[in-house]
């Protein structure tokens, strides 16, 4: 007897989670659309241009942690590379952004600034097709999909794992951001893609659409979560836990951990990179620097302040990391490393569980759900053998 | 028209000189009669005479033509124009008066091309050397068949080395295209001595065939010398192209062992993974930076021996910036390897920004003392730069350093017993906790080593060692963790195979390459080169 996948859906959450979401998306969806358009600017609850902005784009970020908690909390993938298929979404979805430029450049023609720049004369093959809606949809998908699954398929395959895993996913994008970063590329070297005009024809600057785009980024976090928590409390959530805790020990019973960890991989990396499609024309920019490195360990640690194995931890960290970052870079530019760096080392060392774990341990309550049963860093593979 | 004063002055000394009545030997009018002509051939003919000649009138007429302050009365007199007169072309004297019917000669961009050879045809005698190998290198890529009575004489008298074997190619340049079979054979086999890829373009053009199928050279002995002669330039570049890589191979891998031997240490045998290594470097760079400092300000006399002094403090510090960081934040993590990188990513960041607000963020000046800035060259004209020998001397003395610390000292046989067994050693009572804090500094001290030496090739700035920490970690996971064999070969190894790559593809291209190899090979290999005999439980 199978219940029905919506009936299972609607029960992987709670009722206080429906009842969070709902107030979620009437805040995402009406108040702040509301008061973005309707209030005057010198109403206190006017919400700026500039605020709609921030909160898109972290709401991008959130997606991005939620993906990275599920691989990281769930199956104790800890990848450094991450940034990789959240630009890798943004250039796919860049590249039609850019076509739907036309011949508003400011060369007046049909090609891209940068490669009339570079005295190219026709699109490059891999450009076909990148002014129909449709087809950047599927490339947004198809791209990092495939990437993230050639990539996990050899990798897990070979079981590399731990931190060796972790290293592996660093050179990955460091590699592609260098790849980028040439002109011969073809995506626009280190300038990358910007000055963007039009979605569907309708221009890219005007409030309505500054708001389509924060509702889709709010809706895709929302479907995130609840497909996030689908997942992990589902049998396959319940494997992947188990392969997190003792790989060979589920391998001996008789599953296959590369099938599960493979799946679960390619799935993250298709949300970083539906939440970089998005992320782009709000920023209105995507350059080779959204791959460096450092950005995606910030990754990491957006899902280390929130609480691993949490998923809402991800967003919650998230939010916290970006919203000290712009009050930072704005206020002191120069504190922001410090507080950075030290946020790192007292999340790891006082806050293994992240926000969500002090909060939990607060309220004097034992996690309820079962994939945190386990703390958090007996999660991890013990390194210092070799 | 404007004239030059060093050619004014010339000029005036000139003028007195012929005053005095001092006349050289003059160009006879026939020449001069050339000059004037119609033909930019028959032009270029009497300006390489001039050349030839080489007396101090003709040098005089063929500046002034140069500079068109040659001109043509209307009765048909030649004259050189200056600010202040006008001197007759043959023998120098001043006219009276001012001829002011004179039209200045126009020259074209061959003829000019003929009166630079020719001025250099007369500065082939000059005393002064640098005047010397400017004329012969000018000769070699310009000199023609008129210019060869000046030419073999000099040659013959030359006593440079140097500018012997330049004024050799431009003889034997000249005589490829004499009427003479001997002479062009012996000139394609003089040719040949050259490592220069000009001479070996401009002998493959005797091996041609024109359009109608024929050989441009019609003698096949020529043509037989010409080929040798080709393939022996051929060689010989391909040597000296070989050498270079290979040398540039071996000091990028020097670096890279530098950058990751600290590494080898606390992530190859204690596993902690460290991934603010790379600051580490960065330390011991500005630690050399600033006993540099020391020295320009209190022993400015022994400037040259402050890399010397920096070696020990650039050790020094970067051990107890690691200790430090070993006592306050790794040790609570031990066990953990993701919270480790984590939070060391994290004392990163805070090590970048410090340097920043210490030092400004800008790139700060550490130059190479004199003795180890220049270079020697060697065979085929490589110049094999004295800092890039320095470090690769360097690296292994390092490399030895670590390896009779590891092997050979009681300290090093209790880090290799606490990372063999970590509770046994407690057990026969190796103070666990001290050699962990004491094999971290000694990681990061020689993390600090590389710093030292990376300041006298790379630049020293806030984020350099960002740029080395994934090399380094590539370096030890490719190597074999544990092993410093395996660290060695795998620098030797990327740095040979970045260079091979990056001759044939580009820099960023090689780099991508070299990533993308390493990740197909652990995906093959996930221990390493040089894996560690035994059996291991996971999980």
């Amino acid at each position: 007897m199978r219940t029905p996948l919506s009936v299972r859906l609607f029960q992987s959450l709670p009722r206080t989670g429906w009842l969070a979401l709902a107030i979620f998306a009437a805040v995402a969806w009406i108040a702040i659309p509301a008061a973005h358009l309707l209030l005057p600017e010198s109403s206190p609850f006017h919400v700026s241009a500039y605020t709609v902005t921030l909160l898109g784009k972290i709401l991008c970020y959130a997606v991005v942690a939620v993906a990275m908690d599920l691989i990281w909390g769930y199956a104790g993938i800890l990848s450094l590379g991450h940034g990789v298929f959240f630009a890798l979404g943004g250039y796919a979805f860049g590249m039609y952004l850019m076509r739907q430029i036309g011949t508003d450049g400011s060369y007046g023609v049909a090609l891209p600034d940068f490669m009339v720049f570079l005295d190219w004369k026709e699109l490059p093959w891999f450009w076909i097709g990148s002014d129909s809606f449709l087809w950047a949809l599927i490339m947004v998908v198809a791209v990092p999909g495939l990437l993230a699954f050639v990539f996990g398929w050899f990798a897990f395959r070979s079981r590399i794992k731990g931190v060796y895993f972790s290293i592996i996913t660093q050179a990955l994008t460091y590699a592609t951001m260098l790849l980028f970063f040439r002109n011969e590329t073809g995506f626009g070297g280190n300038n990358g893609f910007t000055d963007f005009k039009r979605i569907l024809g309708y221009d890219i600057t005007s409030p309505q659409m500054r708001l389509v785009l924060f509702g889709l980024s709010a809706a895709l976090l929302m479907a995130v979560l609840i497909l996030g928590r689908y997942l992990v409390t589902s049998k396959f959530g319940r494997v992947l836990a188990a392969i997190r805790d003792a790989e060979s020990r589920v391998r001996f019973i008789g599953y296959q951990p590369t099938q599960y960890k493979l799946a679960i991989w390619t799935l993250s990396a298709v949300l970083c990179a539906l939440a970089g499609a998005l992320y782009v024309p709000q920023v209105g920019i995507i350059n080779p620097s959204e791959m460096s490195p450092a950005n995606s360990i910030e990754i990491a640690v957006w899902v280390a302040v929130g609480g691993r194995g949490t998923l809402i931890g991800g967003v919650i960290g998230a939010f916290i990391v970006n919203l000290a970052k712009s009050f930072f870079t704005v206020s002191f530019p120069d504190y922001w490393l410090f507080f950075l760096g030290f946020l790192f080392i007292g999340v790891t060392l006082f806050l293994p569980n992240g926000v969500v774990g002090l909060w939990r341990k607060l309220r004097g309550r034992r996690p309820a759900a079962p994939e945190t049963e386990t703390p958090a860093p007996a999660a991890t593979t013990q390194g210092a053998k070799a | 028209m404007p004239l030059s004063l060093p050619h004014l002055l010339r000029m005036f000394l000139l003028a007195v000189c012929c005053a005095l009545g001092s006349a050289h030997a003059a160009p006879s009018a026939e020449t001069l009669a050339r000059l004037t002509d119609d033909d930019s051939d028959t032009r270029i003919a009497a300006i390489a005479e001039l050349g030839a000649e080489g007396s101090a009138q003709s040098v005089a007429l063929l500046d002034a033509l140069a500079d068109e302050a040659l001109a043509l009365t209307g009765a048909g007199r030649l004259v050189i124009l200056t600010d202040t007169g006008a001197l007759d072309a043959a023998t120098g004297e001043a006219i009276e008066p001012y001829p002011d019917d004179a039209d200045p000669l126009m020259i074209n961009n061959r003829v000019r091309n003929a009166l630079q050879s020719a001025k250099a045809a007369t500065n082939i005698r000059a005393s002064d050397r640098g005047t010397r190998l400017a004329a012969a290198q000018l000769l070699r890529d310009s000199a023609s068949e008129l210019l060869m009575p000046i030419l073999e004489p000099a040659l013959a008298a030359e006593q440079d080395k140097e500018i012997r074997s330049i004024l050799a190619l431009a003889v034997a340049r000249v005589n490829l295209a004499s009427a003479e079979p001997a002479k062009r054979i012996l000139a394609a086999q003089r040719l040949g001595d050259s490592s220069d890829a000009s001479v070996k373009a401009m002998l493959a053009t005797l091996l041609d065939k024109d359009a109608k199928g024929q050989f441009i050279e019609p003698d096949t002995e020529v043509r037989a010398a010409a080929k040798a002669s080709v393939q022996a330039i051929e060689r010989r570049l391909a040597m000296a192209d070989l050498a270079s890589t290979a040398f540039t191979g071996l000091s990028l891998g020097s670096i890279l062992l530098l950058a990751a031997l600290g590494l080898a240490i606390t992530y190859g045998v204690m596993g902690v993974i460290n991934m603010a290594h790379g600051e580490l470097l960065m330390v011991g760079a500005y630690a050399t930076y600033v006993v540099q400092g020391l020295f320009r300000t209190h022993l400015p006399e022994y400037i040259d021996s402050y890399v010397i002094a920096a070696v020990p403090v650039a050790f020094l510090t970067a051990a107890a910036v690691g200790m430090l960081m070993e006592r306050t934040v790794i040790r609570w993590l031990y066990g953990r390897p993701l919270e480790t990188l984590l939070a060391t990513w994290g004392l990163s960041l805070v090590l970048i920004q410090s340097a920043r607000v210490i030092f400004g963020p800008q790139n700060v000046e550490v130059a190479n003392p004199a003795w180890m800035s220049g270079g020697f060259s060697t065979y085929a004209d490589i110049v094999l730069p004295w800092n890039r020998v320095v470090i690769i001397g360097f690296a292994i003395f390092v490399l030895l350093l670590v390896w009779l610390m590891m092997q050979k000292t009681r300290l090093g046989m209790f880090v290799r017993a606490v990372t063999q067994n970590r509770a046994m050693a407690g057990c026969v009572g190796v103070p666990t906790a001290r050699i962990d804090t004491l094999a971290f500094g000694i990681g990061a001290g020689i993390a600090g080593l590389g710093g030292c030496a990376l300041s006298q090739v790379a630049n020293v700035g806030p984020a350099m060692g960002q740029g080395y920490i994934v090399d380094s970690f590539m370096v030890v996971v490719l190597g074999g963790v544990g092993q410093l064999a395996g660290a060695v070969t795998a620098a030797m190894g990327l740095g040979l195979m970045t260079k091979i790559l990056e001759g044939w593809a580009g820099a960023v291209v090689a780099k991508i390459l070299v990533l993308v190899f390493i990740i197909i090979f652990i995906q093959k290999r996930p221990q390493g080169l040089f894996a560690l005999k035994g059996r291991f439980v996971e999980d």
